[in-house]
């Protein structure tokens, strides 16, 4: 990511450019009525039009700006004001009960144990990432079919969610197509992929590794092409082997991508979901954190006690995310 | 204009309810009967229903033209909505959207009735015609009528448990455990099917058949009040020991985190699952299953919980949903000749295979062998005024979700030793959150 920035910030601050550049060099193609009519509107024109010119970019603003207000700050804001209530999800929010619910996420075990289950997915995030890496580097070089093996690297996270818990359920399935494929490579006696408790996690983290891994992929694979060559050209020049142009030239240039990746990593293990609500419902000790706020919530009918949970989440995300800042502050990437 | 129309209808129904009030117990017969001239009722209703299979298939569009040649002038839209629970909890926080008739979500506490619903009549009058009123009485009035209910019990394959060579049904839970270890013996189905992945079926089609181990009609209220229900003696505890035995036996299906439910039906019909429990209403359905598997209807058999006070036996019969109308509503004598009608006057249950809550029709015919074998078909009696919503309130509170799936996964998991712990420090867990949530509701 830093380094596409900088390629644009080298280009913009060598040519003298002024911002007026970009805005006369259509008007010298139009006719000249409308080039007046600009040249007018800029210095001596009507204060209604200048108004309007300034007020377009916020008149534009509006509507992204009200939707997101409507659909995300004021849904959340809300949800903040329900984890003071002991609402049950009907009839009128009215009996405030303070930070009663916040006291009982931190006090009843019963909560904050299930984080336990983030770690399984905290761990395979690395091996996430350390398998999408190891395609982005390889793929960045020319490689026959390369597009190709791209394509189908990212595929997986194109598809939706729910969609690929359904798949996985049926290749979990006892006699399902991982124990067939397992049958042909002599393993007569393959585990429960679900049913045994000791693997379900396993499992369900592996699915996210199958799902997640493209959009790792994406991301580093960016970074390394926006990488100018000549440094590899350099590098050859030097005889530097592969790995070295790895280790010294690659890894560093992406260093904020990996960041990026791990803050996003331990936030997106926090709030695992999708996977293990479709593909076993949480049973079998599989239960995440956010799939006991949805049992909390509307199981349990307990809307306060579940948005004092999803409060809590936010605001644990919040300070990993804080913490990331602190650690990566804007640090300049220099390849030079 | 849509907000002061919805205060003007509020204002209006307090006033209404008011009235109601003020009268106190006084009948209020006009409910309760058919309205002398159908022609008078007109107006257009909206009818809420999870049966959007009886949508597509043209049944209600049936039951709506023969409700019309009665009540030539009231225009009813059947609504169907496949995640009816969900979808009908949220529309009830605005007073216009939940339709004018209607099936009372399950979550709604009892509590809760008179703010959306309106009164049907006194329950009292109205248990002389219809059963199954207890759970939707609130303060002696009646906010729902059960659009048909079910026999809780045991579903089982006859073909199956013939093969086995069991000629008599169990009237123990013993009984029952060998019969299931006789058919893991010698037939090739999975004795007892939970169907734990879809999770449902480990719920209310369990807790259901409370009362049917002692007899007790109120066996289920007094769990409302007992600190430590899974002890040995009540309805509870022989029913998930059963349950957890079946388990830990190894006499249920190997992997319970593949189960499929569709499948399931199939299954049973083709003889490869042996038992599941389940309500009287799953008849038809697996009977259906059966007919596309090609096998007779016959095979689908049925059978109370495997226990019995000095040799008697007993099934619990309940309500299934229950009709309610929108205490909103501008067409309130429309809507409720379209709930009365349902009940009162179409072939809903009986086509259904479903008890129908008017007393005076006869049992549906799936319930025959049931009484031949001398079962006695017990209705629970109703919670104690003013504490109905008490035994839902202390399965939330506790977060022992006994209408729910959750505690009763993780005693499968506990009973095939995939969690830690044994029957009895499940248990001892289950009464210490249940006997807590007790004390602090009482």
């Amino acid at each position: 990511m830093s380094s596409p920035t900088t390629e644009v910030e080298a280009q913009v601050g060598t040519s003298p450019a002024r911002p007026g550049r970009f805005r006369s060099n259509p008007a010298k193609s139009t006719s000249a009525p409308s080039r007046r009519r600009r040249a007018g509107g800029a210095s001596t024109g009507p204060a209604g039009r200048s108004t309007l010119d300034r007020l377009t970019p916020y008149l534009l603003l509006l509507v992204p700006v009200s939707l997101l207000v409507l659909l995300t700050y004021y849904p959340a804001a809300n949800m903040v004001r329900y984890s003071f209530t002991d609402w049950r999800g009907l009839g009128p929010i009215d009996h405030y009960v303070g930070f009663r619910n916040y006291q009982r996420v931190f006090q009843d075990p019963r909560y904050f144990s299930v984080f336990k289950i983030s770690a399984y997915y905290f761990a395979a995030s690395f091996v996430q990432m350390g398998i999408a890496l190891y395609f982005a580097t390889i793929l960045s070089f020319p490689t026959r079919f390369s597009n190709f093996f791209r394509g189908i690297i990212f595929f997986p996270y194109l598809i939706n969610g729910v969609a690929i818990g359904f798949v996985f359920l049926y290749l979990f399935q006892p006699g399902g197509t991982m124990d067939t494929l397992l049958s042909w490579v002599g393993v007569s006696n393959p585990p429960q992929w679900l049913g045994d408790a000791h693997v379900a996690n396993y499992s369900l983290a592996a699915t996210s590794v199958w799902r997640f891994t493209g959009l790792n992929f994406v991301l580093f694979l960016g970074a390394i092409q926006s990488i100018p060559a000549e440094l590899y050209e350099a590098a050859d020049i030097d005889g530097a082997s592969r790995w070295q142009q790895f280790r010294f030239i690659i890894l560093p240039g992406i260093r904020r991508i990996v960041g990026i990746s791990m803050i996003l990593a331990i936030a997106g293990s926090l709030s695992v979901f999708e996977i293990p609500f479709i593909m076993t419902g949480g049973a079998n000790g599989t239960t995440t954190f956010v799939v006991q706020t949805l049992h909390t919530a509307f199981d349990f009918n307990q809307v306060g006690m579940g948005s004092a949970m999803a409060v809590v989440l936010l605001i644990i995300v919040l300070l990993v995310t804080a913490i990331q800042r602190l650690l990566f502050r804007d640090e300049k990437v220099d390849l030079t | 204009m849509a907000w002061r129309k919805a205060f003007a209808g509020l204002a209006a129904t307090a006033a209404v309810a008011a009235g109601l009030t003020a009268c106190g117990s006084s009948d209020n017969t006009e409910a309760a009967s058919a309205p002398k001239d159908p022609a008078a009722v007109k107006g257009d209703i909206t009818f809420l229903t999870n049966r959007t299979d009886l949508q597509t298939d043209g049944t209600w569009k049936k039951y709506v033209a023969q409700f019309n040649e009665k009540y030539p002038n009231v225009h009813v839209k059947v609504e169907g909505d496949t995640n009816y629970e969900d979808d009908v909890k949220t529309r009830m926080n605005d007073p216009h959207g939940y339709g004018d008739v209607l099936l009372i979500p399950n979550a709604v506490a009892p509590e809760q009735y008179p703010q959306y619903f309106e009164s049907l009549g006194s329950s009292v009058q109205l248990a002389d015609t219809y059963r199954f009123d207890a759970p939707k009485s609130v303060g002696g009035k009646q906010y729902g009528i059960a659009l048909g209910g079910n026999a809780n019990g045991v579903l089982y394959n006859t073909q199956v448990w013939k093969q086995a060579g069991i000629t008599s049904l169990p009237k123990s839970p013993d009984e029952f455990l060998k019969d299931l270890q006789t058919i893991k013996a010698k037939t090739k189905a999975i004795p007892l099917y939970t169907n734990y992945k879809d999770g449902w079926p480990l719920g209310g089609q369990w807790t259901n058949l409370v009362g049917s181990v002692s007899g007790d009609p109120d066996a289920l209220n007094a769990m409302a009040y007992n600190k430590a229900p899974w002890t040995e003696g009540t309805d509870i505890y022989a029913i998930d020991k059963l349950l957890f035995d079946s388990v830990h036996d190894g006499l249920t299906e190997p992997d319970p985190l593949t189960t499929n439910w569709e499948q399931s039906k199939g299954d049973f019909a083709s003889g490869k699952i042996a038992t599941m429990v389940l309500g009287s209403w799953a008849i038809t359905q697996f009977q259906a299953a059966a007919k596309d598997a090609g096998a007779p209807a016959s095979n689908v058999g049925f059978m109370s919980f495997p226990a019995s006070v000095d040799g008697k036996q007993y099934s619990t019969i309940a309500g299934d949903y229950f009709l309610a109308v929108n205490k909103n509503s501008d067409n309130k004598p429309a809507a409720e000749a379209w709930l009365h009608w349902l009940i009162d006057d179409s072939d809903f249950t009986n086509s259904q295979g479903m008890i129908s809550a008017v007393k005076t029709a006869p049992l549906p015919s799936n319930l025959k062998g049931l009484q031949d074998s001398g079962v006695t078909l017990l209705e629970l009696n109703p919670a104690k005024p003013g504490e109905e919503s008490r035994l839902s309130d202390t399965a939330d509170q506790s977060q022992v979700d006994i209408w729910g799936n959750l505690y009763r996964q993780k005693l499968v998991d506990v009973a095939r030793g995939q969690a830690d712990g044994d029957l009895e420090s499940f248990f001892a867990q289950l009464n210490k959150e249940w006997g807590q949530a007790v004390s602090d509701l009482s």
